[in-house]
């Protein structure tokens, strides 16, 4: 390299200096990100607790949620139960259907998806919320008052997923299933019973265990990028569609790789 | 409108906020260049300036919303930089904050606005008489009817009114008032500086208030200070500050009335 690109300006030097800038960056909102986790710890333990708020952001995750959840779970049901006939029927193994469409979905599907819609539906809704909240100064307003703004509004919406999530992911699990079994019926003609004891016998207390763990992971990532998005949004109107953007593409990244992460511990200690 | 008398219960003596050496930047931009400033008990003292001159950020670093880089500032006695955070929250319940955009709760319903400082800061309060006090501010401020409306119900001027009405309800003892008039009409506009000389008179309140408005600045100032590059330029009466040959000044003036 001649020692003139070293000169202030010549190509070579600006591109190292905007990779430094872009790697100071990435530092900085990795230390901001960090930060804002280990406060939402420090804080979720002391009082006031703000339970009202809790119970109503429970409502608004949780409740609100219901119909898009349902819909979209039992669709899955039955369009994973009918995609998947033909693979077994090549082997006549149709009788499998309930134990693959248990397993698939208890241990996956049910988790995921919800855990997508909600990126999708709760993300978004509490990143644009509190970015709004931010750019109008209510946040500040908050602060003036001498309340806990953080409290207020990033621990309760943070709890409130990560109780509901699971919730929704149980309910989404059997609305799956349901969709599962009127496909099933329609073909096999399997009465509800025994479709259930054949879900039941197929999966283990281990899958129910992960499945839990797994949403309430999710549920807690949904509602945290939710909110260091929304809480820490800026310029003006464009900073709350980016944050409500973000909430979700960020979120929805996270829950993939936590996914994949879970999943090969939960595969080692079925190992064992 | 008339210029403002200068209210007689003002204590020269006791100085409820007081400012040295203040010093903000943001990045490589000086905002504010070491101000001093004095507020007297019972005054109205309005800061004016351009639009970007760190009028906001002064009452932002007063109210302890952002940290000042050099200087001190006192705030009741109390210095603002060394508090502790239960410290500062026990000094912002004595300290009202008027916001530009009003910073009304949208999710919340009037009523619930202004409940809410109240049953934080006094969980003590019956219900009954929350709503005393509620019913009680929202007169002050003329908007009883209003005390169900969502604040996306409201014109600009009831939002202002409400908002002042939220930082009443905790009986401050220093208003701060951003850009009180922004946005709005004449017509409203003088109603909202009616209030700000109201307030002061039936609440005892001591006040900044933020502006580039002069009609404003003559109507609710009983002392007007001008922020002009980082620094307080020009400070007494209305029509002293404005009383020089100061061109940056004249012409903030002239302007000031062409718009």
């Amino acid at each position: 390299m001649d020692l003139d690109d070293n000169k202030p300006g010549t190509a070579p030097t600006r591109r190292r200096f905007v990779t430094t800038r872009r790697l100071d960056r990435m530092f900085v909102e990795l230390a901001s990100v960090y930060r804002f986790i280990a406060r939402f710890f420090k804080e979720v333990w002391f009082p006031p607790y703000e339970f009202k708020e809790i119970i109503k952001q429970c409502y608004e995750i949780g409740v609100r949620s219901l119909p898009l959840i349902s819909l979209t779970g039992f669709i899955i049901g039955i369009v994973f139960t009918n995609q998947s006939r033909p693979s077994l029927a090549g082997f006549g193994a149709t009788a499998l259907l309930p134990a693959l469409i248990s397993v698939a979905i208890v241990r996956a599907m049910g988790p995921l998806v919800t855990a997508l819609i909600a990126a999708g539906r709760v993300g978004s809704n509490i990143g644009a919320e509190l970015g709004s909240m931010r750019v109008t100064e209510q946040i500040d307003a908050m602060e003036v008052s001498a309340t806990n703004p953080f409290k207020f509004l990033v621990v309760s919406r943070v709890l409130a997923s990560t109780f509901m999530i699971p919730a929704l992911t149980m309910y989404t699990t059997f609305v799956s299933l349901l969709g599962g079994y009127l496909n099933v019926h329609q073909n096999e003609l399997t009465t509800l019973t025994t479709f259930f004891y054949q879900v039941f016998d197929a999966i283990t207390f281990l899958d129910i265990i992960a499945s839990s763990v797994k949403s309430v992971i999710f549920g807690f990532t949904i509602g945290m990028v939710g909110c260091y998005k929304g809480y820490n949004s800026s310029k003006g109107t464009e900073g709350v569609g980016k944050a409500a953007n973000s909430s979700v593409v960020t979120a929805m990244f996270l829950i993939f790789i936590e996914e994949l992460l879970i999943m090969q511990i939960i595969n080692a200690i079925r190992a064992v | 409108m008339e210029a403002k008398e200068i209210n007689p219960n003002i204590d020269r003596t006791e100085k409820v906020i007081s400012i040295r050496g203040l010093k903000k930047a943001f990045d490589d931009f000086e905002v504010l260049k070491g101000v001093d400033l004095d507020l007297y008990k019972g005054e109205n003292l309005v800061v004016l300036g351009r639009s970007g001159t760190g009028k906001s950020v002064l009452i932002k670093i007063i109210s302890g919303l952002l940290q000042a880089d050099e200087g001190q500032v006192n705030v009741l006695g109390r210095e603002v930089g060394n508090l502790t955070p239960k410290e500062l929250d026990a000094l912002r319940l004595k300290i009202g904050f008027s916001f530009q955009n009003s910073a009304l709760y949208d999710s919340m319903t009037v009523r619930e606005n202004l409940e809410f400082p109240l049953v934080r800061h006094a969980k003590e309060m019956t219900e009954a008489d929350r709503d005393r006090i509620i019913r009680f501010v929202l007169e002050a401020v003329g908007l009883s009817q209003a005390i169900n409306q969502m604040p996306s119900e409201l014109s600009g001027g009831q939002r202002k009114r409400i908002g002042i009405a939220r930082t009443l309800i905790l009986k401050p003892e220093i208003m701060l008032y951003d850009e009180p008039t922004a946005g709005l009409d004449p017509i409203t506009s003088i109603e909202i500086n009616k209030l700000i000389n109201e307030v002061q008179r039936r609440f005892n309140t001591s006040s900044i208030i933020i502006t580039h408005d002069l009609t404003c600045a003559r109507a609710v100032g009983d002392r007007v200070v001008m922020l002009l590059e980082g620094q307080f330029q020009r400070q007494g009466k209305f029509e002293d500050v404005f009383d020089t040959k100061d061109e940056r000044v004249k012409a903030f003036y002239n302007y000031n009335f062409i718009d």
